[in-house]
């Protein structure tokens, strides 16, 4: 029962958000069945509708499991965006300095880079906060544009192959890369981009959850999460737990290098993200912070932005940013669920679903 | 030449400065009234997006301002709403609504004008007028005249602000509201109406901004045409302490390193005979804000509710 409880406020959340998505669509004078088909269809074919889909949602398992973490521990982390830059940054940089070693060794150190990177980017505004108290959303904001400007910087200056007119760095070594499913799955061609990082995304889930919920670690963070001046009492060192948090989250968030550099491009491509961090952050919330929850919203996003392709070729009006104006509309209604709570509890029967939000109330 | 040169980045820096003041002072009174503000970012798209259409349509870029000035106001009322009715996280509903116009203006644009995600050109008598071109002075006034309207106006509104925040009543409760709610509440000070009226405000203000940018700046809304400057207003009201002139001194100083990377775009080298890497002076505004923040530069306190939805019964 209490699962059902955890269902029903993130399902009524996406049906009022397709519900306003419809109106816009009315709106602008198209059909929302149309759209929706289009949208939602086209992701469940064999083999390039579903390998896409798998492809799209590695990186947002692992943007979506990074927000939630930092949000079991009581920590809102908007800047994945700027950790998975830098993370899938460094993950090029081993690979192309490293690029003579053997894959034995150079996909992990290169995996190693990716998680590294993501963590050390994230502690440093969990540093802040535990060392000057300064509030982790500003900081993570503003560790964001730093991070682009960086990479930016280095790509642009020193890893790009001089006359390129793209900015990409210089591709990584071959014994770098990373199988495509298409190569142990029959029947899915290898031309589909998802990859082993989809099963590391998967078994990042698992181990976040062990985290969470079997290891002592994991308690204190939930436990500072859910209330640090008793965790403190407790014997918890809070500032400890910021730090700690924080840098699990942002290695979480730096895995989405593996899949981008080792997995796909090869290379480390500016600007690849397409606002992986910020659709974490709805990823999380409709996934009430669980891997299991995360893996399913991160599939939804993910048919989502596969059905964006055929909506802005086949419908007359609709562009593929529809799917951005659900995302947001998923998120406002999931963050404003306190709207769904007086209706039904009217109906008595499922009163006090717990909530899976950050504590409103956390002060800047 | 030297002077040209100066003069010209004088211009410049007035020009940049002048979206991150009207969303900044905006974003004062949402935050002193205790409401996290993320959300300029998008309600500056609101006002460019909602200026460069209106404007399109009807021929007149007052009548674009106008309409940016409301939509930033509705969907400022809908982040209050969502955070003081239904008391969704503030930072949470904020990222919502800037996702919301990242994806709103494209799909509209795209239904609208066929285009992928900008309006068409508005012609250049149709824009925001600059002072010179308002009152038609003559020549030799053209040096000190030649900003526009709206970078006046927004000089006028942090005096404004700085009145209102200090010497009224309203200003009281709402500096009162966003320091401490309860003993507000104790005092007759509607807590809830005044923070509406606090986020309201700046959604307002976030629009002029927006409209700025897309019809006085340039001709046109482009796809995500703010690039981060929301989040830059926000950045110099923490380094502005939440105090109206300072707040206003640290848009102008954010937006001169802004000019400065254009102007030094293919011009300064370094000594080493290589080009300045512009990304670096990108970087000032965002780790001056972590310095502050972390108390390197004096402390920069926030109100004492920001962020803490207010609750009778509690």
């Amino acid at each position: 029962m209490t699962f059902l409880r955890g269902l029903l406020f993130p399902l009524i959340a996406v049906l009022c958000a397709f519900a306003v998505g419809a109106l816009v669509v009315l709106f602008i004078g198209d059909s929302p069945v149309e759209t929706y088909r289009l949208l939602l269809g086209s992701a469940f074919s064999w083999p390039d509708g579903i390998g896409y889909t798998l492809f799209f949602a590695t990186p947002l398992i692992f943007t979506g499991l990074a927000v939630a973490v930092a949000l079991r521990g009581g920590l809102l982390n908007i800047g994945a965006e700027g950790q998975l830059y830098v993370a899938a940054f460094a993950t090029a940089w081993v690979g192309i300095k490293l690029a003579g070693l053997p894959a034995v060794l150079l996909v992990p150190l290169c995996c190693l880079a990716a998680i590294g990177a993501g963590a050390v980017w994230g502690a440093i505004p969990g540093l802040l906060k535990a060392r000057f108290g300064s509030h982790e959303v500003i900081n993570t904001i503003m560790l964001n544009f730093i991070a682009v400007a960086l990479v930016g910087y280095l790509t642009q200056y020193h890893y790009r192959i001089p006359g390129d007119p793209i900015m990409e760095s210089a591709p990584i070594g071959d014994s770098a890369h990373i199988a495509r499913l298409g190569r142990f799955v029959p029947g899915l061609p290898e031309r589909i981009p998802v990859n082993v990082a989809f099963l590391f995304a998967l078994v990042a889930c698992w181990l976040v959850y062990v985290l969470l919920w079997k290891t002592k670690w994991g308690y204190e963070i939930r436990a500072t999460g859910q209330n640090p001046a008793a965790a403190e009492y407790g014997g918890v060192s809070v500032r400890k737990e910021i730090v700690l948090t924080m840098a699990i989250s942002g290695a979480l968030a730096g895995m989405v290098g593996i899949n981008e550099v080792l997995g796909y491009r090869h290379r480390y491509y500016d600007g690849f993200s397409d606002n992986y961090g910020f659709t974490g952050i709805a990823v999380a919330l409709l996934g009430r912070n669980h891997p299991l929850g995360v893996i399913a919203a991160a599939l939804l996003f993910a048919v989502l932005q596969r059905g964006g392709v055929p909506v802005d070729a086949f419908t007359h009006l609709v562009s593929k940013d529809i799917v951005l104006i659900l995302q947001a509309l998923v998120i406002l209604f999931v963050a404003a669920e306190a709207m769904f709570r007086g209706p039904i509890n009217r109906f008595g029967f499922l009163r006090a679903a717990g909530s899976g939000q950050p504590a409103a109330g956390s002060k800047i | 030449m030297r002077s040209i040169l100066t003069l010209s980045l004088l211009f410049s820096t007035i020009r940049l400065a002048t979206p991150l003041v009207w969303a900044a002072i905006g974003g004062l009174y949402s935050e002193r009234a205790g409401v996290v503000n993320i959300a300029l970012e998008g309600l500056m798209l609101a006002g460019a997006f909602t200026a460069a259409a209106v404007t399109f349509y009807m021929h007149s870029p007052w009548a674009g301002l106008g309409a940016a000035m409301l939509a930033g106001a509705l969907f400022a009322l809908l982040l209050a709403v969502a955070c003081i009715r239904f008391k969704a996280n503030e930072v949470v509903a904020g990222t919502g609504i800037n996702i919301l116009f990242l994806g709103l203006p494209a799909v509209l644009s795209g239904a609208l004008f066929l285009s992928s995600g900008s309006t068409p050109q508005v012609p250049k008598e149709e824009l925001l007028p600059t002072v010179s071109q308002l009152l038609s002075t003559g020549l030799q006034w053209r040096i000190l005249t030649d900003v526009s309207v709206v970078s006046l106006l927004a000089l006028f509104v942090v005096g404004l602000t700085s009145y209102v925040l200090y010497s009224t009543p309203f200003g009281l409760r709402l500096r009162s509201v966003g320091e401490n709610p309860e003993a507000a509440d104790a005092a007759g000070v509607r807590v809830n109406r005044i923070r509406y009226i606090g986020v309201v405000l700046s959604g307002v203000l976030a629009g002029v901004g927006g409209a700025y940018l897309s019809i006085g700046q340039s001709s046109l809304f482009t796809r995500n045409m703010t690039a981060g400057r929301g989040f830059i207003a926000l950045a110099a009201l923490i380094f502005g302490k939440w105090r109206p002139v300072q707040t206003m001194l640290a848009c102008v100083l954010f937006g001169f390193a802004d000019a400065l990377t254009i102007q030094m775009q293919g011009v300064a080298k370094l000594p080493s005979g290589e080009d300045v890497p512009v990304q670096f002076i990108q970087m000032i505004p965002y780790v001056v804000t972590i310095v502050v923040l972390a108390g390197f530069i004096g402390q920069s306190r926030a109100p004492g509710a920001l962020g803490v939805p207010y609750d009778k019964e509690s």
